[in-house]
């Protein structure tokens, strides 16, 4: 239904009929019409954040942890380049975000006009694609077309710059329909052929491996359940990047644990030594690969993503499927029951034992201690205590990260929120808040640093207006754990600005902010405190003291292959493992 | 234009892996005719370090608002291909066709050329000019301007020949390049 109305109110209008139930967002005078429009009415919750890069992690966290969309809104000038960070790190991760901005009106634009800046040309490099709004007449196709592409094929965020003399003219609405975009049409549907000789490459396999990715979550939980179905047909073992934990339960029994940098033996070693890798939705990102001309030397590979230029950008393979995983995978659980094929049993079962045998190693293990509290003990614990619920988690960017991704085991997908491309701290308080907005019965727990929670603090004011009951479980180890692990290795161990020096009090600064604030420094006490914590119907500040010295292992050192990796009870001097090329390596 | 490393030699490549070729294509891209589309192409190769040789823009079909853009890169045959998939995911571009790919395909260019002289190097300015098949657009009695149209080869040589005689300056348009044969891109 066609109808009359100004720019703002098609904003509200258009944000209602693409399904967007909270609009995280901040106002300033470019973007006062909008506030208006969606001041007179109640279907869309505008969430008030504490600063616009909380408001683009919020979008992001509402969109990972539901599957849609998420939503922002913010003023001109600083209020956009506020948000660029989120931007580009929603970017980075393919994770489906609109944000609209505003702009001074179109006859200042280009005059330095008060907070004017250049929105598309400064997000034209960490947006999927972005539109400066010149006339009334085009704002309803661009709204529906920006939701449209954000979602679409491997999703992204998308920018629509409206300037304020456009939300103020009126012009004919258009609801969204199926209209046929002009350009962009990303392929779902694998090639048949290429399908088949895939599964002609598996039957065959004796060393196969999955390595599956973000982009499984992307495709939505179909793709995880027919996933689990390949796998569970197949027999093969399945590992996982970062991004893609929880689309195979971490209690299933192929799973090898997270693979890369960070990654437990088995799964790198499998990686290494395997004659078949599978690639479903993932990368081959540098945390994954290390030295690229050692990666999986003995290996075929076959790499399913919807984006031809994640093809054969760091690793040439051997069979490239262009498409959606859920579309792809169908195909394969189909065709694999349907011609009856079968797995190479007797080769498998060796390269099982060859997998438990690595496995034995158990690389994840630590040195446990009944006077402090070691940060893997502390996720351990919070696993256990956890088990059986809905439980959310979101991180900040560090070693407590990393401990979150090897201690802490998702079953499902979409449970699991965290800055991996562009490793932003600050990520995880606000990206909790849009998890928990989007899941009012989950229990959404953001496993923090130290040093990362500081830098969007603020939004515990958010948490506390909205009645966010997320819990904040700070892994205190006074260090920036990861830049002091990294100083180790590669610096002498001259800890330069890596102390976190004058840190507030975390119980009070809870209670400033109107929240629960609770300490923990003894391992005897800490399962009753993280139970009194999920028990809290409030948001918490957890200020968990850990070990300060725990170096997060096993690692694969850079400019080294997966088979060498650096494992928790080698007693090596871990500032001798890396040679100077490794060194110009991130 | 920007000479950086090509993406396929991140930090991450072995330095001890082969050498890759160094191949030199011709790309057609063809795009909505839409304010800032040109700033997203070029921003593309500066952005992740491609090499652009030349870059030519100009609209085809007015009523449809398409234009072509006609891009000469240089790189190892798998960044060339990254290239091409980087420019798909561009939203308002609507095909790349990597001509350098295909049976064979034109590419031309326009030069104009200023030259001073007088006496002898102004006929032998003339000759040349003539065996180019270039035209002459301007003249004053110590100076030519010569219009040339040709592969970039051919221009490049033409120049060559007329540094010593006098070249004062050259305007070049960069390449427009189409398949051979009856099908489109
Ligand atoms: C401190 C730190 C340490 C890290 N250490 C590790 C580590 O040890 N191990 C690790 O794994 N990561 C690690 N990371 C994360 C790493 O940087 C990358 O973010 C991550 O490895 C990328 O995951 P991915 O390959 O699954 O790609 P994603 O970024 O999730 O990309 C998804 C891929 O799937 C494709 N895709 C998207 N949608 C679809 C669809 N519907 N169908 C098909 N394909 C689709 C995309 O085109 C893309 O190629 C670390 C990050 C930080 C900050
Ligand atoms: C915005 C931003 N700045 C800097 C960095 C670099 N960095 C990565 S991890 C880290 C330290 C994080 O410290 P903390 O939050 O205490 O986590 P820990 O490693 O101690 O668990 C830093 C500074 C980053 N990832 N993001
Ligand atoms: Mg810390």
């Amino acid at each position: 239904m066609s109808k009359t109305m100004t720019g703002a109110e098609m904003v509200v209008q258009a944000l209602q009929d693409q399904g967007v139930t909270h609009l995280f967002g901040y106002p300033g005078g470019a973007v006062l019409p909008i506030y208006d429009a969606l001041f007179h009415q109640t279907k869309i919750q505008h969430v008030l954040v504490r600063h616009e890069q909380g408001a683009a992690h919020a979008a992001e966290g509402y969109a990972r942890s539901s599957g849609k969309v998420g939503c922002l809104l913010v003023t001109s000038g600083p209020g956009a380049t506020n948000a660029v960070t989120g931007l580009t790190d929603a970017l980075m991760d393919s994770i489906p975000v609109v944000c609209i901005t505003g702009q001074v009106p179109t006859h200042l634009i280009g005059s330095d006009a008060f907070q004017e800046c250049d929105t598309v040309g400064i997000t034209r490099h960490c947006t999927k694609h972005n539109y400066l709004v010149r006339k009334i007449e085009d704002l309803p196709r661009i709204l529906h077309e920006a939701f449209y592409i954000a979602r679409s094929g491997r999703p992204g965020p998308v920018v629509i710059d409206i300037p304020k003399d456009v939300q103020f003219a009126s012009g004919t609405y258009q609801p969204p329909k199926n209209i046929q975009h002009k350009t962009y049409h990303p392929q779902l549907k694998g090639d048949l052929g290429k399908i088949k000789h895939a599964l002609a490459m598996m039957a065959k396999a004796k060393k196969p491996v999955f390595y599956t990715g973000g982009g499984v979550i992307n495709a939505g939980p179909a793709a995880s359940t027919l996933l689990r179905e390949l796998v569970a047909q197949t027999g093969f073992p399945i590992t996982s990047t970062l991004m893609g934990l929880g689309a195979y339960p971490a209690t299933g029994k192929n799973w090898l644990g997270m693979l890369g940098m960070h990654g437990s033996y088995e799964a790198n070693n499998a990686m290494h030594d395997c004659d078949l890798m599978i690639a479903v939705g993932a990368r081959f990102d540098d945390r994954i690969t290390g030295r690229l001309d050692a990666f999986a030397p003995y290996s075929k590979k076959i790499h399913i993503d919807i984006d031809p230029s994640s093809i054969n950008k760091n690793v040439a393979v051997d069979l490239a499927i262009v498409g959606d995983c859920a579309h792809v995978l169908e195909d394969m659980v189909r065709l694999w029951r349907s011609e009856s094929l079968s797995a190479d049993k007797k080769a498998l079962a060796d390269w099982w034992s060859q997998i438990d045998r690595w496995r034995a190693r158990k690389s994840f293990g630590y040195r446990k201690s009944d006077r402090t509290i070691k940060p893997q003990y502390a996720v351990e614990r919070l696993y256990e205590l956890t088990k059986g619920r809905k439980t959310l988690i979101t991180t900040e960017v560090g070693q407590h990260q990393m401990w979150a991704a090897q201690h802490f085991h998702f079953e499902e997908p979409n449970r699991w929120m965290t800055s991996g491309g562009l490793g932003t701290m600050g990520y995880g308080l606000p990206a909790a808040i849009g998890a928990q907005l989007a899941n009012r019965d989950a229990l959404v727990v953001d496993i923090a640093g130290e040093a990362s929670i500081l830098m969007n603090i603020q939004e515990l004011s958010t948490a506390k207006q909205y009645r966010c009951p997320v819990k904040i479980f700070i892994l205190n180890n006074e260090y920036m754990g990861m830049v002091r692990q990294w100083q180790e290795l590669l610096h002498g161990g001259r800890y330069s600005s890596s102390y976190s020096e004058a840190l507030p009090d975390f119980v009070k600064l809870a209670e400033a902010y109107g929240l629960k604030g609770m300490r923990c420094s003894n391992p005897a006490d800490l399962d009753a405190a993280i139970q009194e914590m999920i028990d809290s119907p409030e948001g918490v500040v957890f200020d968990c003291i850990v070990d300060k010295s725990e170096n997060c292992l096993p690692m694969i050192p850079s400019g080294k292959a997966h088979n060498e990796m650096i494992l928790p009870d080698t007693d090596e001097d871990i500032g001798n493992v890396i040679d100077d090329k490794g060194k110009m390596l991130v | 234009m920007n000479a950086q490393t090509p993406a396929a030699l991140s930090p991450y490549s072995s330095s001890a892996g082969k050498a890759s070729r160094t191949e030199t294509h011709t790309l057609s891209v063809l795009v909505d005719n839409e304010p800032g589309v040109l700033a997203r192409v070029v921003g593309l190769f500066s952005g992740r370090g491609y090499n652009i040789e030349s870059l030519t823009v100009a609209e085809v079909a007015h009523a449809q608002a398409l234009s072509r853009i006609t891009i000469v890169t240089t790189g190892a045959p798998e960044t060339i291909e990254q290239i091409s998939h980087q420019l798909e995911r561009i939203v308002p571009i609507h095909k790349v066709t990597d001509l350098s790919l295909l049976d064979g395909f034109l590419q031309r260019e326009l030069a104009m050329i200023k030259v001073r002289g007088k006496g002898e190097a102004r006929t032998e300015a003339l000759r040349l000019g003539e065996a180019f098949r270039a035209r002459v657009i301007d003249a004053t009695t110590e100076s030519f301007i010569f219009e040339l149209t040709g592969a970039p080869k051919k221009i490049d040589d033409f120049v060559e020949l007329m540094r010593p005689i006098g070249l004062v300056e050259v305007a070049r348009t960069g390449v427009a390049a189409i398949t051979r044969g009856p099908q489109g891109m």
